[in-house]
């Protein structure tokens, strides 16, 4: 009998190329569950890194108080860019009436495309992927986004919008 | 004189499927783990990111394990 059980003689190729299948399956499950190792190991390793990433970020100081723009240069229903802290990326001042104001990082949070105000809307837009956010709360509504937009704590002092703290949310 | 590994061949096969069934779903949680915290980690949250590492790394070691063992029916 032939090793595909076809019966009839066997050719010639395999008598001098025998292939011994439960051998092959043993080395090919074992090669392959080796190979996995470097993959688990990657995971173990980037996640050892975000610990790190992390502990870095905790023990960093927050960013300084600074001034961000007059009350009365910000038009209700304006938009503005700011950075904060200077040399960061862009971040978005909307004045949404007469007393409120609200400031998110500009990058969204699905693949960091600058978003758009749509204040008559009550929206903030990614054009990238249709993403949209909560003018005032800055959180998903509708699109691929999942996390909010991180938020810039603001204060109002003596005329000035200032900026306090920069708050990142998962929810 | 060798001595002679206490499984079929047949058998280790089976084994080293149901090992490799094993490690390929222990790989996939450590994906999702990882992807898990990397949203915690950019959503400013930190607090997981521990215990999560530590999850990876036993996962790893159980993998290695398994590979350890893996080898050791060989001879």
């Amino acid at each position: 009998m032939t090793p595909d059980a076809r019966g009839g003689t066997e050719p010639h190729w395999r008598r001098d190329f025998p292939i011994d299948w439960p051998e092959a399956q043993w080395v090919a499950r074992r090669e392959f569950v080796k190979f996995l190792m470097p993959v688990s190991l990657a995971f173990a390793v980037g996640q050892l890194w975000l610990v790190w990433r992390g502990w870095q970020r905790s023990a960093a100081p927050g960013p300084p108080v600074a001034r961000i723009a007059r009350v009365s240069d910000a038009p209700v229903g304006g938009a503005m860019l700011f950075e904060y802290p200077v040399g960061s990326p862009s971040r978005l001042l909307v004045r949404v009436d007469g007393a409120t104001f609200v400031a998110y990082e500009q990058q969204c949070t699905h693949l960091t495309c600058p978003v758009l105000p749509a204040v008559e809307r009550g929206e903030l837009v990614c054009p990238c992927h249709h993403g949209v956010f909560e003018l005032r709360t800055g959180r998903p509504i509708a699109g691929p986004p999942r996390r909010p937009l991180a938020r810039v704590a603001l204060d109002v002092r003596d005329g000035w919008v200032v900026a306090t703290g920069i708050e990142a949310r998962t929810a | 004189m060798t001595p002679r590994s206490k499984f079929a061949r047949t058998q280790k096969v089976t084994i080293a499927s149901g090992i490799l069934a094993i490690v390929a779903l222990i790989v996939v949680l450590q994906l999702w783990l990882f992807t898990a915290s990397m949203n915690a980690f950019l959503g400013g949250d930190a607090g997981v990111l521990g215990p999560a590492a530590a999850a990876s790394v036993l996962c790893l070691g159980l993998n290695l394990g398994l590979l350890r063992y893996l080898y050791g029916l060989e001879r």
